[in-house]
């Protein structure tokens, strides 16, 4: 029976400045996490990361990632020390 | 200090030319991310989960005032006004842009640092005991021999590509306070009994995943000899370490599997070789290395002022008590200037503090600091007379904070905040100690106490060393705090114990406090310390103390 795929969304680090970008439903990039697009098929999913990753001069090392773990809302918010990164804008 | 002379300042500025290519290539997309990665992470840039970070080398720990202020100047022109001192004596900035970077290192430059060798699998920042050249307890200052060393390292082209990242420590005092033996070469400074100078080579220690103490390979090594003899152990270890595998690729797997016997005896074979090739230290490289560590001149005129000011004034005893170090000057003493205020970030400095510590430096501390390996800043060389006045100078600067050694003085590495091989948060567990301890006014009673906290099993955070150590790890898809106990981070290292399972992160706190509760019960009296009431008694009624129920409720 095949595993059952958790819904993921693609992301990746911005190029110069290094931050957090997610992968839309329009095949741009975003710097907000709502905005990614959820993938709910492994294959379009695996499909769409190798694609991604041909944009290499746009971004960083892109990967399928589940939005509800701990780590990618780290990611998404910035860090809990100070107030920077994406929550200060 | 040493000094740049022609060559060091024209290698890094070229270094600095051909990592500005480099950079080009990678944003016009000449060069993949593949292709960059080692490239950059050869000069110290890493990528974490918000930003780039680069990792400056602070050689043995070593700044003056100057040095200091051009940090602040690069945090305030090129990152967010504040800096990371590392256990590894070096700076990160969080939140550098790539396209920054080539004039972050020509700053550096300016002032004589660099961030080359900071990562990758070459020989790293070689560090040293903070107090070098002040301590009461030296034998012999070991910043000469990090000095040769750090050149000797440096782009020495047989040793850039080793099975695995390679850390050196120098101690040249009684005490160990640059955690030597858990270094893959650890080097004491030692006196035969012809009193001639040489070291105590030990191998094969390190923390993270699989933690050892490193062993003696030599009881005695002359001075002459070391060059040949840390070839010889390289010249071995890249040969055999094991590049099949990353998780035992470092020196004390090799030490592990080989047996130490069998492998010094390889040693020594290729220690015949390089010996024999080797010519000996020109004069011309260790003259101005001798001459760079000159101890300052001291005025050693008598004052009172010291005394009067304590009997007025208990805030400054408060931290009297606890920031100062015995220097061999009886005039003097060593400040210990804590980067650890109660709820702040272990380890940061605003560009303000930094330039709060260039100025007093440069007024009161014959122009040095140093990055201590547990993340505060050391003024080693303050006259007595003038500590009165560095304490109301810190006070202004948000730097006064009395409590080296004890509870709130903890180790904790960037973590999930900011590190993308972290598998949970520090930063707020060390928050929350400190701050609840704050609040119970026990700090000082608990007294003598190391708390490390790491956030992988990297163990940047030392916390196997720890005489309470706590390791962030993932554990069902959430953070889970594992405690370890009676590490020991001196020269009579031990590997703290596992206490059993782990904590989630809002059960770690209450964990620490039945354990230091409990060690309040059951110690024999004020004087005997955490790590000795440890020893006494063992494991059994601290875990009692943290797991009070079989099978815990508080347990994640």
């Amino acid at each position: 029976m095949a595993r059952i795929f958790t819904p993921q969304i693609i992301t990746s680090n911005h190029l110069i400045e290094g931050d957090s970008i997610y992968l839309t439903a329009t095949g741009s990039w975003s710097r907000q996490a709502a905005d990614a697009v959820l993938m709910e098929n492994a294959d379009i999913a695996a499909l769409t990361l190798t694609a991604a990753n041909l944009q290499t001069g746009l971004h960083v090392g892109a990967y399928l990632a589940d939005a509800t773990h701990f780590r990618e809302a780290f990611r998404a918010v910035g860090p809990s020390n100070y107030f920077h990164g994406k929550q200060a804008g | 200090m040493y000094i740049y002379n022609d060559f060091d300042e024209g290698f890094v500025r070229d270094r600095i030319d051909q990592f500005r290519g480099q950079i080009d290539r990678r944003i016009s997309g000449a060069l993949t991310e593949d292709e960059f990665k080692p490239l950059r992470l050869m000069n110290g840039l890493y990528l974490q989960l918000h930003a780039y970070m680069l990792r400056v080398a602070v050689p043995y720990g070593t700044l003056n005032g100057r040095q200091m202020r051009q940090l602040a100047y690069i945090a305030d022109r090129w990152d967010k006004g504040y800096g990371h001192f590392t256990t590894r004596q070096n700076i990160q900035y969080n939140w550098p842009k790539l396209s920054d970077v080539g004039d972050i290192l020509e700053a550096l430059a300016d002032v004589e640092m660099h961030a080359i060798q900071t990562s990758g699998n070459c020989i790293r920042n070689v560090t040293a005991d903070h107090f070098a050249g002040a301590a009461l307890d030296e034998y012999e200052d070991p910043r000469p021999t990090a000095e040769l060393l750090r050149q000797w390292s440096t782009d020495h082209a047989e040793f850039l590509y080793l099975p695995r990242k390679f850390k050196i420590a120098v101690s040249g005092a009684k005490h160990d306070r640059a955690v030597v033996r858990a270094h893959d070469i650890g080097l004491y400074l030692r006196r035969n009994d012809a009193g001639e100078a040489g070291y105590e080579v030990v191998i094969g220690g390190g923390l993270g995943r699989t933690p050892m103490v490193g062993k003696t390979v030599q009881e005695f090594l002359p001075k002459a000899d070391l060059l040949p003899y840390l070839e010889a152990v390289l010249q071995v270890y890249n040969l055999n370490g094991r590049r099949d595998n990353k998780y035992k690729a470092r020196i004390k797997i090799l030490v592990q599997e080989t047996g130490l016997d069998v492998l010094k005896a390889r040693i020594d074979t290729q220690f015949v070789l390089s010996k024999a090739a080797f010519k000996g230290v020109p004069d011309s490289i260790q003259a101005p290395i001798d001459a760079a560590f000159e101890p300052p001149v001291f005025n050693n005129t008598r004052s009172t002022v010291l005394d009067d000011a304590l009997e007025s004034d208990p805030l400054l005893q408060s931290w009297v008590d606890t920031n100062l170090a015995e220097h061999k000057n009886p005039a003097y003493a060593m400040v210990t200037v804590s980067l650890k205020a109660v709820g702040a970030t272990p380890g940061d400095a605003t560009s303000d503090q930094m330039r709060a510590l260039a100025d007093i430096a440069e007024e009161f501390g014959h122009d040095e600091l140093r990055v201590s390996h547990e993340q505060n800043i050391i003024l080693p060389h303050i006259r007595r007379a003038d500590i009165p006045a560095v304490h109301a100078r810190l006070r202004d600067a948000g730097l006064a904070t009395a409590n080296i050694g004890l509870l709130s003085d903890i180790i904790a590495c960037p973590g999930m905040d900011y590190c993308a091989l972290a598998t949970a948060r520090s930063i707020p567990v060390a928050k929350d100690i400190a701050l609840r301890f704050e609040e119970l006014k026990l700090e000082r009673d608990i007294g003598p106490l190391k708390i490390k906290i790491s956030g992988c099993i990297n163990a940047c955070g030392h916390h196997h060393v720890g005489h309470i150590g706590i390791l962030g790890l993932e554990k069902h898809g959430v953070e889970s705090y594992q405690i370890t106990l009676g590490g020991d981070g001196s020269e009579n290292m031990v590997i703290g114990k596992r206490a059993g399972p782990g904590f989630s992160d809002k059960a770690i706190l209450p964990a620490i406090e039945r354990l230091l509760m409990a060690y309040l019960d059951i110690r024999e009296d004020a004087s005997e310390t955490f790590l000795q009431c440890f020893k006494r008694l063992g494991e059994a009624p601290f875990k009692l103390a943290l797991y009070p129920v079989e099978g815990s409720q508080n347990a994640a």
